[in-house]
């Protein structure tokens, strides 16, 4: 039995995505969907391991506006749902959104979105709890890992309440932690879907599901948040810890307080500093938050990434401005903490020595001296693609095409693993200079292209994942097909969604409950628009070398090709090798070959290293992954690769 | 030997570079001390931090509560590196005079050491700093014994095996093998429990 289905009382340790996860089973979740995406992947991955077992419809959606479509059907049919995604995806997602929350819903409706401060694993530390406020759901923020599951579990009985979605939003320091957890129990209910529309357009539970009429509707939300915010005043959810009357006020929530609470911690100031943890942070509760906000004059904020609960809290004490004299606030706005990037204790901390004007405990002088001469010679440990990763293959094509054309072509980029393209120095061959959300290669590159007209002349490329395909690449697509964009549009099919774990997509014959279902061809589509579409294995350099130079050639309206090689830790790749390869020392010239160290400086594969005594390159055996690209780029023959165990 | 019981926060640091199993050795490790009965929070990023880069587990052993998924600089009491130059960068920011430190011997090369255009530290250099910044310290060679195992990737229930050895923190094989008996199949379980005495034995 996975831990996910632990019986109730027992002590687990949870990943904060599997204590969302469990918080759900425990609430009697019926359908879960969601779109991949770090730090929120591993909550339907969890789900889905044990979908069969518990009766549960789970779903990898094509993009997260379809999720929350999917879960919201299942509410309507009054199931409780869960959707998931990552902070941008609530982006992608907040058209339906801003529409479902004028319509309501019926069974427990639960959006869950992770965010990732200081963009761990991220193009953007976008911050959805604006979200929250701006299309007028309820927002719920666990400070642990407990939390996170019992918060979870009453965000589903709290959507009921009002008739409304309810979001549920997490860090990537919460939901890719862990820490223990004590489960609950697990319903054994069978629910039954129905979806009833005959009612009056105002009933909620009869009438049609719509936004209409309008103002009516969005009155109805002020109420239902006139309803949370009653509820939220009594939440056990929210804490406070510290003397009555603290010198100074930390209102925090999330992961912040972990911070928080350790900060305070290492200066020692747990007689003077209070700390309030807010769970529900949009509404916020008003009466508790000025009850507090009374005890103390000085206040700081601790939150990530934006001031979300500072603005909130001064909207509040602004309407309260007898009680609220003399009152100072230390946050982001004054700069006492810094206004992008992620937090951490010790952050927090030196904004506690300021405010105090005291100092932590130093390391002894001569240690520090140690750490000072010791980083000196610390080389920096850049991100790069795998060893054996099909990209590094791919861009390395791209760039020796762009070369040869030599018009100063350029590729837009898009979002995953290739997006590293775009970094310096870990690629030899830069060739990326627009990185923004997903699908937007695709449309940047088809905007290009229109501006022959204003004397433009670089031949333009992009770039897309097969999973970004089916997310955000159609449109853009259509429009340059119907548009006549000369683009050379790559698709880099690696088979899965790499970054984030492998789950599947509409290109592959499996779902998310394991079963087989019909694979959607991107070659079909891109050939049914009437583009022009060419497949080829990045890792046969010379045949993906000439179609690529043909196309930046062509003129005329979209190229594609479709470069098809499965990531290097994909599960049916992992632990093999296709070939065994070493470097024969005799016939590397080393530094004397004319190639200036093409292998090492410029070809980047981790696993292909320089032995600096002998002056050649060598395989470290260790590392590599027996792809066998190397052994085509060598001028000199010197990488030998035989068969390998795969 | 016979490993002592916290009774105040333990901070581990377990670091490496993405893929040589960071993630698994944490999980396992913690798992142990779950059903010891500690409070165990770790830190940890995964996603594109992985590939190829510097990874970074943050175990925190309490005996009653939950801390912060980041350790407070210079906070660390045992770091475990399965790459030297990562126990190097750790120890920068996380080290205290009282610091222990089990290391791989291995490196694993940044790309910037193999284009030329930096240099990896000498063994004697990465030493000397161990030496200055760390209380102990322990070098071992868990890399060659993965290989002479059949499996690089088992350098860090090695590892794991060693760092039972040094009684720097509450477990012991039975431990490990109860844990083990969760996730793992019969003949991986007997090559892992392999790994582990072979690394008990480097100490
Ligand atoms: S995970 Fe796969 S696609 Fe991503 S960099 Fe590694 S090999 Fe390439
Ligand atoms: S075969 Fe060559 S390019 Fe491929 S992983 Fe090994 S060293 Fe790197």
């Amino acid at each position: 039995m996975t831990k996910l289905l632990a019986p109730a009382k027992s002590k687990v340790l949870f990943l904060g995505n599997e204590a969302i996860a469990r918080g759900a089973l425990e609430a009697g979740v019926a359908v879960a969907s969601a779109y991949p995406g770090t730090p929120s992947s591993e909550i339907l991955e969890s789900l889905s391991g044990i979908a069969g077992e518990r009766n549960l419809y789970v779903e990898w959606s094509v993009n997260e506006k379809v999720a929350v479509e999917v879960a919201a059907a299942a509410s309507f049919s009054g199931l409780r749902a869960l959707v998931a995604m990552k902070q941008n995806g609530v982006n992608v997602a907040s058209d339906f959104l801003l529409h479902l929350t004028a319509s309501g819903t019926r069974g427990g409706l639960v959006l869950v979105s992770c965010e990732d401060p200081g963009a761990l694993s991220s193009v953007n530390e976008g911050e959805s709890r604006y979200f929250a406020r701006m299309l007028e759901m309820p927002l719920l923020e666990p400070a642990d890992f407990q939390e996170a599951k019992d918060l979870t579990k009453w965000a589903f009985a709290l959507s009921e309440t009002i008739g409304n979605v309810v979001m549920l939003r997490s860090v990537t320091r919460m939901s890719h932690a862990s820490g223990n957890v004590i489960c609950g129990k697990l319903p054994n209910r069978k629910p039954r879907a129905n979806f009833e529309y005959g009612g009056p357009v105002m009933d909620s539970q009869t009438g049609p599901m719509i936004s209409t009429p309008v103002v009516a509707k969005h009155l109805l939300i002020r109420q239902k948040l006139k309803t949370v915010e009653a509820l939220f005043e009594k939440s056990p959810f929210n804490r406070y810890a510290g003397p009555a009357r603290p010198e100074l006020l930390i209102i925090t929530s999330s992961a912040c307080f972990l911070y928080a609470t350790e900060a305070v911690g290492l200066l020692g100031l747990q007689d003077r500093v209070g700390i309030l943890k807010l769970a529900t942070t949009w509404p916020l509760p008003p009466r508790l938050v000025t009850k507090h906000l009374q005890s103390a004059n000085r206040v700081l904020f601790v939150e990530e990434v934006m001031s979300f609960l500072e603005e909130n809290v001064k909207v509040l004490a602004a309407g309260r401005p007898e009680q609220m004299r003399g009152k100072t606030f230390f946050g982001k706005y004054d700069g006492t903490l810094p206004a992008a990037g992620e937090l951490n204790p010790d952050i927090v901390a030196g904004a506690l020595e300021k405010i105090f004007k005291v100092r932590r405990k130093r390391l002894p002088a001569a240690y520090a001296a140690a750490v000072q001469k010791a980083g000196a010679l610390i080389p920096p440990r850049e991100q790069t693609f795998c060893a054996g990763c099909p990209h590094r293959a791919s861009f390395w094509n791209i760039a020796n095409a762009i070369a040869l054309d030599g018009r100063r072509g350029f590729v837009c980029g898009d979002i995953g693993c290739y997006s590293m393209a775009a970094l310096t120095p870990a690629n030899g061959y830069h060739t990326m200079p627009t990185l923004h959300s997903m699908g937007s290669g695709t449309g940047l590159a088809g905007g290009f292209s229109q501006l022959g007209r204003f004397g433009f002349d670089k031949p333009i490329l992009t770039v897309c994942g097969d999973s970004t395909f089916y997310h955000a690449v159609i449109p853009a697509l259509i429009n340059a097909q119907h548009h006549r964009a000369d683009i050379t549009f790559i698709v880099l099919d690696n088979a899965g969604t790499a970054m984030t774990g492998f789950q599947p997509h509409p290109g592959l014959e499996v779902s998310a409950l394991g079963e087989t279902v019909p694979a959607v061809e991107i070659a079909a589509i891109c050939s049914a628009i009437g583009a022009k579409v060419a497949i080829a294995d990045p890792f046969d350099l010379e045949n993906t070398g000439k179609i690529l130079t043909a196309f930046l050639r062509e003129k005329g309206p979209v190229k594609v090709l479709i470069l098809r090689q499965a990531c290097a830790l994909s599960p049916q790749k992992k632990g093999k090798k296709t070939f065994e390869v070493e470097v024969n020392e005799d016939l590397c010239l080393g530094d004397a070959c004319g190639c200036n160290r093409l292998c090492t400086r410029i070809f980047r594969c981790p696993a292909l290293t320089w032995d600096r005594k002998k002056k050649k390159a060598v395989v470290d055996r260790v590392v590599c992954a027996g792809c066998g690209v190397c052994a085509a780029i060598c001028p000199q023959k010197a990488i030998i690769k035989k068969q390998g165990t795969a | 030997m016979k490993a002592k019981t916290p009774k105040v926060t333990q901070n581990l640091i377990l670091t490496g570079v993405g893929g040589q199993g960071n993630v698994m050795a944490s999980r396992t490790l913690a798992g142990m001390l779950v059903d010891a009965g500690y409070v165990v929070t770790i830190g940890e990023t995964f996603g594109m931090s992985q590939r190829g880069g510097s990874v970074m587990s943050h175990l925190r052993i309490s005996p009653d509560a939950v801390k912060s998924p980041q350790i407070p600089q210079g906070g660390a009491d045992v770091v475990v590196a399965l790459e030297p130059l990562e126990a190097l960068r750790v120890l920068t920011v996380y080290g205290n005079p009282g610091t222990s430190l089990l290391t791989n011997a291995r490196p694993v090369y940044p790309i910037g050491v193999i284009t030329g255009e930096r240099d990896y530290p000498s063994d004697e250099a990465l030493r000397e700093a161990f030496d200055a910044l760390t209380q102990h310290y322990w070098l071992i060679d868990a890399t060659s014994v993965g290989l002479e195992l059949g499996n690089p990737v088992l350098s860090n229930i090695v590892m794991i095996g060693a760092l039972a050895k040094t009684g720097l923190l509450p477990f012991d094989r039975k431990m490990f093998e109860k844990e083990i008996r969760k996730t793992l199949s019969a003949d991986k379980r007997a090559l892992n429990l392999r790994a582990f005495d072979a690394g008990a034995e480097m100490i």
